[in-house]
């Protein structure tokens, strides 16, 4: 209970701090805020986050069909390149996995003149796969699935997974598990995940690129998603939309298992904190991977738009503002959930904000 | 009129100067043309050599706790070599392989082409394997890992108990065949028209004369092609598969999308997650890598480099050496 009201505080402090960024951004433009957005002309260039990708170009689709004299650019370069050209002041806003550092934070100050603009803008829950003939869903505790990707837990009919599934007959047949062989925001998510809610059965900490020698790599979602259709017995992660027809796993919140759903994913934000030692307009959730509440779904991916509050390109300031309050619009979040498989940020964490410019 | 005479034959003469002037002109141009083509390469080369260098320095001076302090892939307590190591064995391993694979395929082909066929047929045959060498290598990835690589697991089971005894083949294979073996396999497909190329094009110059002398003698043609065409044509097929080598250590693509990587001196060649070649992590680590990241990428980078430079010199090393006993002239 005591979670649940820190998280409206979070969430009201969100909306304000959204609203105070994009009031800082028209101040600095003059008269156009207020202006019909139709008015916006020119072009906008954005980069990073690889995640968003998909997200980024039904926003881009939305808001340029909204207005028709906008271009916006966004180059999928991956989280870290997109922040190094923000900082650098290469593009206007960049999108990353990762909520900016200290020592970046203070560059940004520095690029921005003021503290950046920074809120969750996407969230992709990620689901634990896999492939075992007959059986499409099973149950597990994150130990469980932290045994299993540790080599621990080598059998499907292993007692630590027999436990998690009364009633289903589990084969005597090898694990394969198989991880993300490159540099991934979803092998964070992952690992951080596992980190936290079984400390004690995984000891490697949260890592992007993954670090034990057991299991098999693959190349990318699809990678590891066709590498677990192609092996009997094989068990692996991967965004929610992506999983196919192949079997998903319902994790263990509480004493409940929950399987994935969006409004489940979208909850976790909800009732997750927001790290408040960052400035009003920088909000950055704390995902609290181990909370109880039975409706959320912790094994998520929360991806960032940074920003700055004001340009000295006087154009610049007003796109920014347009997009950004496109993006956390009800019909940008719905977009991006139709095209990416995303969890549509909740009406709570979405404020009157985001819902006005529908 | 006779004053008109003259006057013609100056313009004659001075319009002869003038083509010839403009002729040694164009000439000048066109070697100078040439020659800044040839520098060009040279520079291109030497830019290349400077940058891996360069941003590969600040990996090569570093200690290697402070790269495993800034860079979350870099363990704790290894060595830039100790990162390097296993990787340049991947790289050489995967080489090897695609190479032993190739070679006597490539060199089959081209004889067939050369020697056997009916010309008829050896002109679409050589066609087809021209067409072979334009396919984009992620084809050849995606191909590898959605269809050949599952087909190919019951055949890497069936290696392991056959001859499960020799190193090579030890340990559980992979239940997904995303090895080594595999990866060896795909860039044989992907090297096999420029070697068959290059061996095809070598076997045909094998002088007639030879040849006539050679079947003469009362040679059959598998003897011939012993005694005449093989001398003649050796150092044209070793250079031309250390052609097909160096394409396929520097194969980047298809070795991403098929192979799971890891690191070790392993010769396990049907076990997953023991080997990883430099163009493959570089592509998939950069993505994500902070300056300190991208610097040892660089620098592994550097390695490639390093190593296809040594494959070329050994390879016109071997083929000078090679010239004087080819027997062939």
């Amino acid at each position: 209970m005591t979670l649940s009201r820190h998280s409206r505080i979070g969430a009201a402090a969100f909306v304000g701090a959204v609203a105070l960024a994009l009031t800082a951004c028209s101040s600095s433009s003059g008269s156009s805020s207020s202006a019909p957005s139709s008015t916006l002309k020119g072009e906008l260039n954005g980069a990073g986050s690889s995640a968003q990708e998909s997200a980024m170009a039904a926003w881009r689709a939305g808001f340029q069909s909204l207005n028709s004299g906008v271009t916006v650019n966004y180059d999928p370069v991956g989280s870290g390149g997109g922040r190094t050209q923000f900082l650098a002041g290469g593009v206007a806003f960049a999108g990353t996995d990762a909520a900016l550092s200290a020592d970046e934070l203070t560059k940004a100050k520095t690029v921005c003149g003021a503290d950046p603009v920074e809120f969750p803008v996407y969230i992709s829950p990620i689901v634990v796969i896999f492939n075992l003939p007959g059986i499409t869903k099973l149950q597990m505790a994150p130990a469980t699935i932290a045994g299993i990707f540790d080599d621990k837990i080598t059998k499907w009919n292993d007692p630590a997974i027999a436990a998690d599934n009364p009633g289903v007959t589990l084969p005597d047949l090898a694990i394969t598990t198989v991880h993300r062989s490159d540099d991934s925001g979803t092998t964070k998510n992952f690992t951080d995940y596992l980190a936290k809610a079984a400390p004690s059965a995984w000891t490697v900490g949260a890592v992007s690129t993954w670090a034990q020698k057991t299991g098999e790599g693959a190349q990318g979602t699809t990678g590891v998603v066709s590498t677990v259709q192609s092996g009997s017995g094989a068990i692996g992660y991967a965004d929610a939309s992506k999983a196919g027809s192949l079997g998903t796993v319902a994790i263990k919140v509480g004493s409940a298992y929950v399987p994935f759903s969006s409004d489940a994913a979208a909850k976790v934000a909800d009732v997750s904190p927001r790290d408040t030692a960052r400035a009003s307009s920088d909000i950055v959730i704390k995902l609290d991977r181990t909370t109880t509440d039975v409706t959320a779904y912790p094994l998520v991916l929360v991806s960032y738009l940074v920003a700055c509050p004001k340009y000295t390109d006087a154009q610049t300031a007003p796109l920014v503002h347009g997009f950004l309050k496109y993006v956390v619009s009800e019909a940008g979040q719905n977009a991006a959930a139709s095209a990416a498989g995303s969890a549509p940020l909740s009406a709570t964490l979405r404020g009157p904000q985001g819902s006005g410019t529908r | 009129m006779t004053s008109v005479e003259p006057s013609v034959l100056a313009d004659d003469v001075t319009a002869s100067r003038r083509t010839r002037s403009a002729g040694q002109l164009a000439g000048r141009a066109f070697a100078g043309l040439t020659t800044g083509a040839g520098a060009l390469i040279l520079a291109v080369l030497a830019a290349v050599a400077l940058f891996l260098v360069v941003r590969g320095l600040p990996a090569l001076t570093s200690s290697s706790a402070d790269l495993s302090a800034r860079i979350e892939w870099f363990k704790k307590g290894q060595t830039l070599l100790g990162y390097t190591g296993p990787l340049i064995f991947g790289t050489l391993l995967a080489g090897a392989l695609a190479l032993l694979i190739a070679t006597p395929v490539a060199v089959g082909i081209a004889l067939f082409i050369s020697h056997y066929a009916p010309r008829r047929l050896a002109q679409g045959l050589g066609y087809v394997v021209d067409l072979l060498a334009a396919i984009p290598s992620v084809v050849f990835g995606l191909w590898g890992v959605l269809w050949l690589v599952p087909k190919l697991v019951p055949g890497f089971s069936w290696l392991h108990e056959a001859l499960g005894g020799v190193p090579l083949f030890a340990g559980t294979p992979s239940p997904t065949g995303r090895t080594i073996l595999a990866v060896g396999l795909v860039l044989a497909a992907m090297i096999l028209p420029i070697i068959t190329a290059v061996s095809r094009e070598v076997f045909l110059q094998t002088p007639r004369l030879h040849e006539e002398a050679a079947l003469a003698m009362g040679a059959t043609r598998w003897e011939m092609i012993r005694m005449a065409v093989f001398p003649f044509g050796r150092s044209g097929v070793i250079s031309a598969a250390m052609l097909g080598l160096g394409r396929a250590l520097g194969e980047t693509m298809a070795v991403l999308m098929i192979l799971s990587p890891g690191f070790s001196y392993s010769l396990a060649l049907l076990q997953a997650s023991k080997h990883q070649t430099i163009a493959a992590n570089i592509a998939a680590q950069f993505p994500d890598a902070n300056p300190s990241g991208v610097s040892v990428l660089i620098a592994t980078g550097l390695a490639l480099f390093v190593i296809t430079m040594a494959v070329n010199v050994t390879a016109r090393w071997i083929v000078s050496r090679r010239k004087e006993f080819s027997g062939a002239n």
